[in-house]
């Protein structure tokens, strides 16, 4: 079979995109294909498809003007529309309300549970220790485990005084 | 310690849980490092510093104690041809092969793990096992997580986890996926309705090599969508109970042809057997469609005396840049075809082992 564009090389790519429920079909040589390329990524794009997600946020214009930039990165917000992609970490907290409905909406939820690191976790490994161990104190005290208990509850008091100590 | 391009990654090696239809089991952690631009807005010497630190942390006492010696390869140093086996292998995305610019894969010899430096994030970590593995894939990724950021400053944020570039990462910036092989259901017309009912329990759906259902070589790639508000072992176990599941159901649906049209399943396998150790010319599609089928042979006892591991290493074998590399040149696609036909022939008939 020869490439349907170019009528020349031999047809060694051959694409199927599914728009619509239109099925199309495209037998290409490797040089077309290569050409052609940008413009299928451009169909699949998921940034691009969340970036359009995100254009079509009723009632979230108010009050946040279009050229709200990141003080840390510069990216504007409307950039990020385009691309889908954030500028840096920081972006994160200059468009927090902005992103917050998209997040919800991407993943059901905005609030991490996974995974804290040591050293960039801050305090939140503490504090999900601390919520754990409370957790098991009521368990112990349920089955009347007091010993158990009791020292449960002291390592409670321990960690609430680093974490106090720590702000 | 270089990279090998000839050499044969840990997830061809064909056994495990589920080996017969769960081919492969990947885990991918999506982290970025604090105070810096992600990589589509950093500039040359920006990236650079990037490759440099990770560079340095892969060689760190704890990153080797962790999961043993890593090296760090610049893509610029490597032929376009080098770089396209690398995603062949499944080792980085076409996106990486193509970007200009300061990148960097790190790789450890067994190819179970490697490192993407500046694609869409600063760093990609990545586990690849055989079969169904996502909790020892898991394993692996979260002990070099830990051991990188002593050396690293990651961007993590209390509320959000860890910060990405795109927002459907963020969180735990885990994304978890299994390939598998489905040939019985996609015979029996059943895999569309089977997969479509995977996205409504928050897993996506792809063809491995080609779009929606009719992926070639009846290969298909199942992962986690949601990456946020659930833990790593939540997201990990559903992937793993669904993986399991459709197992099972293809298992089901391989017994049902069986006894239904044996004749014809067994005409199939065998055709299928005899054009691959016989055809002179093969394109790809054909060669993927047809090993799909020599690899249910082989799992349905239909075939006897190949290993399912050939079948594994021809299917990356196949592709274009590894027979360009092989043959030590670039090769027209038609020339590829004889030159594909003529390894797999060779692997069929058991000449190289």
């Amino acid at each position: 079979m020869l490439c349907e564009r170019c009528h020349q090389n031999p047809a060694s790519v051959h694409v199927t995109q599914i728009i619509n429920n239109q099925k199309t079909e495209l037998h290409l040589c490797q040089e077309c294909a290569r050409e052609l390329e940008p413009q299928w990524h451009w169909d699949f794009s998921l940034p691009k498809f969340l970036a359009g997600l995100l254009n079509y946020e009723p009632g979230l214009g108010v009050a946040i003007e279009e050229s709200s930039r990141c003080g840390e990165c510069g990216l504007t917000f409307s950039q990020f529309q385009q691309s889908g992609r954030l500028g840096c970490p920081e972006c994160y907290q200059y468009f927090a309300r902005r992103l917050e409905p998209l997040i919800k909406r991407l993943h059901g939820s905005s609030h991490h549970r996974g995974k804290v690191p040591r050293r960039a976790g801050g305090n939140l490994r503490l504090i999900r220790e601390i919520e754990r161990l409370r957790n098991e104190l009521q368990e112990l005290v349920a089955r009347e485990e007091f010993e158990r208990a009791a020292q449960v509850r002291d390592r409670i008091r321990e960690l609430e005084a680093k974490l106090g100590r720590q702000g | 310690m270089g990279i090998s391009f000839e050499r044969l990654s840990k997830w061809m090696e064909g056994s495990g849980p589920h080996a017969d239809i769960i081919i492969s089991s990947r885990i991918r952690l999506a982290r970025n490092l604090k105070g810096m631009p992600f990589p589509h807005l950093m500039d040359t010497r920006q990236e650079s510093r990037v490759v440099q630190l990770v560079g340095r942390a892969v060689q760190s006492a704890g990153v080797e104690r962790a999961v043993g010696p890593l090296y760090l390869q610049r893509l610029r140093e490597l032929t376009p041809l080098e770089r396209q086996i690398l995603v062949e292998k499944h080792l980085i995305s076409p996106q990486l092969a193509e970007d200009k610019g300061e990148k960097a894969v790190v790789l450890r010899e067994d190819e179970a793990i490697s490192i993407m430096v500046n694609e869409e994030d600063h760093l990609r970590l990545q586990c690849l096992l055989p079969a169904l593995m996502l909790h020892e894939g898991w394993r692996m990724a979260t002990s070099l997580d830990d051991a990188l950021e002593e050396e690293l400053d990651y961007a993590f944020d209390q509320e959000r986890g860890y910060l990405t570039a795109c927002p459907t990462n963020v969180g735990t910036g885990l994304r978890a996926s299994v390939m598998v092989h489905l040939p019985a259901l996609v015979i029996s017309k059943q895999a569309g309705q089977v997969l479509s009912a995977l996205t409504k329990v928050g897993l996506a759906v792809r063809g491995l090599y080609g779009e929606g259902t009719e992926a070639a070589g009846n290969l298909f790639q199942i992962s986690n969508q949601i990456t946020l508000g659930r833990t790593e072992e939540e997201l990990i176990n559903n992937l793993s109970a669904v993986a399991v599941q459709l197992a099972d159901q293809e298992r089901g649906a391989r017994e049902h042809l069986y006894k239904k049209s044996r004749w014809q399943l067994e005409d199939r396998v065998g055709r299928a057997y005899g054009i691959l150790s016989n055809a002179r010319i093969l394109n790809s599609q054909e060669a993927l469609r047809l090993l799909s089928d020599v690899r249910l042979g082989v799992e349905m006892k239909i075939i006897r005396g190949i290993d399912q591991r050939v079948i594994n290493q021809l299917m990356f074998m196949i592709q274009p840049a590894y027979l360009q590399y092989l043959a030590g040149r670039e090769m027209p696609p038609h020339e590829r075809d004889v030159q594909r036909a003529r390894l797999v022939r060779e692997r069929l008939q058991g000449k190289i082992s």
